[in-house]
């Protein structure tokens, strides 16, 4: 066990964990934010993705441990009210159908368009392909992304 | 107006207030048609609630609560179930609170979300339910106006009195209609041109909580006191617990406990739905996950191979059997090998019309191709968990679920508590497919509960998800088609088998098409469990029927599209045989849009098409694939599917889900498969189950819906299973190979293989 200072959302958090414990289990176990969801396991299924200094990352693979002084924004940090561009976009294309992959979804899309505010189609496909979608939703997925971009 | 007998429903309006869920803990934010403010929420609360019936709840300040019965996975039935009733009850959609009904068949008829029949059973129900408060209404302000209830009018929760110029919202007459009586009979369902909220798209009633990440699914569940357990199930099918060392991990970090536990009693007898792979699992409990995860990597386990066992199948209408699992550890080659001799041998009859023996002696040619399709896993995205707090006296639990009835029972006899004991809340799942209809996960949680004497949640890796078995079946059909010396076709039989099942249906099309027509089944036992998976064995027939029938059409010189319709021509004006289970005119419906909406007449340079069609789940859909060749790979650019399930609630929700189900067939047909080597499945996780992603996602796809006043048919499963041949179709016509195998990649990166050869 280690005490280990956390930046997410902008607050800080102090957890008391096995440092190797990924942060996907900090998050939900710990720290009760649960919109950050557990698929794989093996960081091939992107549920988990987080925003970490501004990096789409698969947390069920990154120990908590890598993320002291790094700045982590998960689902319930994006914005208030649900009104981030992304989420509205969204919203807009009604997107999901099961819903559990779907936060994973558009934290990789936020990082997407943070770096790239104008992607192609290939950027798209290149930053969503990390992310599993078993309803498939991807059509909508790349509209809202587009939608997001443009506003 | 439609003529409705409320006396079949009369359970639905049995008053029980007393157990009325969760008003109070409501908050504005629900709302399904718009996003308050948190001051116009706190204003909008009402004092006071009135249940009308098991579905309709109304505060007195005009606010409705419309509960959704049945278990949601996605399909959006939250957003469709309470559409029917708001559109019956003439209720703005902007004030209205959709909550998620708990499991309470006393107050509902069918909470099961599968089979596509959810809105096609709920559809009679649902309207029902809200026309019924609607007249409550207008009964309780013609007695509080003294006029007549024919001369009141109701719109947008607002009920009028010409005549007088009265106007009241519904929650002025909610108290006076809650005390009054449903009539046995009432004139009051709506016409199909009256409805202005059914048929309109609205968007998912939980779509912002989705986005936000707000807590929804039972993996998302915590309680005070709550413990985390997970599972180890024995590594292979055919294998069972020998012994473990429940000491090599009780001193690590976090752990209470560590057990074994059987599923079932000894002398339970099981329904249809406890398919349970595992008899006998060991349990590890623990404070954290990831604490709970390691101890589960380092228990030291012993395995050994499983005797034949059996049990006793309760089965419908008291028909009990015993089934017998096989002992052995099956591979994939041995399956393959073992269904190829059974398709040559004779099989059971399940349909002959006219004469098919003499017709294939007398044929001039005789067009014969086999089929085959592997294990699948379902792959949810939210592996199998369940909240379960077990108590003496009684069992909460919270769990993805398609099935709670069936599982009620279950873990009634299971925990050796009444039924009525046993409280089952419906989460949202993280998908379904077939495989949250099957309740073991559910067992389990109470049953470790039950033994640590805590509120736990068990949640299963991916790879126990992947590894548990409940899979789509293996399959194999082999198609022979007779023609005539003068080119016409003359008989069809197809001889079709799987392990553990066969996939025909043996009265579909093209039974009822052709004269003489034989189907036949066979069968291989297996200790790899199986379950229904998003339309189940269509989804394979389909492809081979569908396959072939392409295939018959060239061999004839016809144009695919032409040669299916020739047939049900035929089912329609001169049927052969009796029990055809399928409309040819709608059928051929199908077909006709989809030629017109793909410009199928007008091909384009470039662009490979495939057709396919099919009717299950009393609906029927047709879908054209064009594919391109771009490096000797398939692009797929387009999918234009065409829909008859009858009226449609929520048109760009039922898009969504076509959209959804034509992705997922485009993945199973290309990557899906699991195989098996000494009983062990051979994938476990994402990294080499391979799913598609969205660069393999078509770049667009339409779907086109028939207009017509039918009764709501399903929509969930029926766009899936003609994906498969609208690929093969297409390939065939890019690239001059048929594709018999599924799943098709290999043969594809084989034919890529070839072809840098040759240009090297």
């Amino acid at each position: 066990m280690a005490k280990i200072n956390l930046n997410i959302n902008g607050k800080t958090k102090e957890v008391d964990v096995d440092p190797n414990t990924p942060i996907l289990w900090v998050l939900r176990d710990h720290l009760d934010l649960v919109g950050t969801k557990y698929g794989c396991g093996i960081a091939q299924c992107g549920a988990c993705t987080v925003i970490m200094d501004g990096n789409a990352i698969r947390s069920c693979s990154t120990p908590v441990s890598s993320a002291e002084g790094a700045k982590i924004t998960t689902i319930e940090g994006l914005s208030e009210n649900g009104d981030h561009p992304v989420q509205k976009a969204w919203m807009e294309h009604d997107v999901p159908q099961c819903g559990y992959c779907q936060a994973g979804q558009v934290m990789s899309a936020v990082a997407l368009l943070e770096s790239n505010p104008n992607p192609s189609e290939e950027d798209i496909d290149n930053a969503m392909n990390g992310n599993i979608c078993r309803c498939g939703t991807y059509l909508r997925i790349k509209k809202a992304i587009k939608t997001a971009a443009n506003s | 107006m439609t003529i409705i007998k409320t006396k079949l429903n009369r359970r639905s309006f049995l008053k029980v207030s007393a157990l009325a869920g969760g008003g109070m803990v409501l908050s504005f934010s629900w709302l399904a048609g718009c996003q308050p403010s948190p001051e116009q929420e706190k204003l909008g609360l009402p004092d006071e609630w009135f249940e009308l019936n098991s579905y309709i709840k109304i505060g007195d300040n005009g606010l409705v609560t419309l509960f959704s019965p049945n278990p949601e996975f996605g399909s959006n039935v939250k957003t469709s179930m309470p559409m029917i009733l708001a559109d019956e009850l003439d209720m703005d959609w902007k004030k209205v609170i959709v909550e998620q009904a708990d499991f309470f068949p006393e107050r509902y008829e069918r909470q099961f979300t599968g089979g596509s029949q959810g809105i096609r059973l709920g559809w009679n129900p649902l309207r029902t339910a809200g026309a019924a408060v609607k007249y409550l209404l207008v009964a309780a302000a013609a007695q509080t106006w003294e006029v007549p209830a024919e001369e009141i009018s109701t719109s947008g929760g607002i009920i009028r009195h010409e005549g007088s110029g009265k106007k009241a919202h519904y929650g002025e007459m909610a108290a006076l209609a809650a005390t009054l009586e449903v009539p046995e009979e009432i004139k009051l369902l709506k016409e199909i041109k009256d409805f202005n909220i059914i048929g309109t798209s609205r968007k998912n009633v939980d779509g912002s909580k989705i986005v936000t990440g707000k807590p929804m699914f039972t993996m998302d569940y915590k309680k005070e006191g709550m413990l985390i357990a997970m599972i180890i199930h024995p590594p292979a099918f055919g294998m069972k617990l020998k012994s473990f060392e429940a000491e090599s991990v009780k001193s690590m970090p976090g752990i209470k406990d560590v057990f074994s536990f059987k599923v079932h009693k000894e002398d339970y007898e099981q329904n249809a739905f406890d398919t349970t792979t595992h008899p006998e699992l060991v349990a590890i409990v623990g404070n954290s996950t990831w604490e709970v995860l390691q101890a589960k990597r380092k228990l030291k386990a012993d395995w050994e191979k499983s005797p034949e066992r059996e049990f006793v199948m309760a089965g419908w209408g008291g028909n009990k059997s015993t089934v017998k699992v096989p002992a052995g550890l099956e591979n994939t080659e041995k399956h393959k090998a073992s269904m190829e001799a059974h398709s040559k041998r004779k099989a059971r009859e399940l349909r002959k019309d006219g004469n098919p023996a003499a017709a294939f002696s007398r044929a001039a040619k005789v067009l014969e191709r086999t089929y085959t399709a592997p294990f699948l896993a379902h792959n949810c995205m939210e592996p199998v968990n369940c909240f379960a707090h077990v108590t003496a006296d009684q069992a909460e639990l919270y769990g993805p679920i398609q099935a709670p009835e069936f599982v009620s029972n279950t873990l009634s006899e299971r925990l050796g508590l009444p039924k009525e004991k046993i409280h089952i809340k419906l989460a949202r799942m993280g998908g379904g497919f077939g495989q949250r209809a099957y309740g073991h996960h559910m067992v389990e949680a109470a049953v470790i509960s039950q033994k640590v004497g805590a509120p736990i949640k068990m949640i299963y890796t991916r790879e126990d998800d992947m590894t548990y078995g409940i899979y789509r079946p293996t399959y194999t059909a082999t198609y022979r088609a007779a023609i005539d010396e003068e080119g016409k076709l003359t008989a069809i039989h197809i001889k079709a088998g799987g392990i553990p099942e066969t996939p025909i249906a043996p009265n579909r099309f093209p039974a009822g098409a052709v004269d003489n027509y034989l189907a036949e089944g066979w069968e291989i036992a297996s200790n790899i469990t199986i379950g229904a998976f998003r339309a189940p064995r269509s989804n394979f027939i389909a492809s081979a029927e569908q396959s072939f029938l392409d295939e018959l059409a060239e061999e004839l010189g016809k144009d695919p599209i032409d040669f299916r319709l020739e047939l049900l021509d035929r089912a329609k004006n001169n049927p052969v045989g009796n029990n055809n289970d399928y409309d040819p005119e709608r059928y051929a419906g199908v077909l006709k849009l989809v030629r017109e909406k793909s410009f199928w007449d007008s091909p384009r340079q470039g662009i490979h098409r495939g057709v396919s069609a099919y009717f299950c789940h009393n609906s029927y859909v047709a879908e054209i694939l064009d594919l391109r060749m771009e490096d000797n790979k398939p692009v797929i650019e387009n999918v234009i599917a065409a829909v008859d399930c009858g009226i449609v609630i929520n048109p760009d929700a039922a898009a969504n889900m076509g959209e959804g189900a034509i992705v997922d067939g485009i993945g199973n047909a290309f990557f899906g498969e699991l195989p098996f080597n000494d009983g062990v499945p051979q994938k476990s996780n994402f990294n080499d189950y391979k799913m598609i992603r969205m660069s393999e996602a078509p770049r667009k796809i339409e779907v086109h819906f028939v207009k017509n006043d039918h009764d709501p048919t399903g929509l969930g499963e029926p766009l899936f299973p003609p994906v498969f041949a609208a690929i093969s179709n297409a390939l065939y016509k890019a690239t001059g190979q048929r594709f018999y195998q599924q799943p098709f990649q290999p043969q594809l990166e084989m034919m890529e293989q070839e072809i840098k050869v040759g240009q090297s």
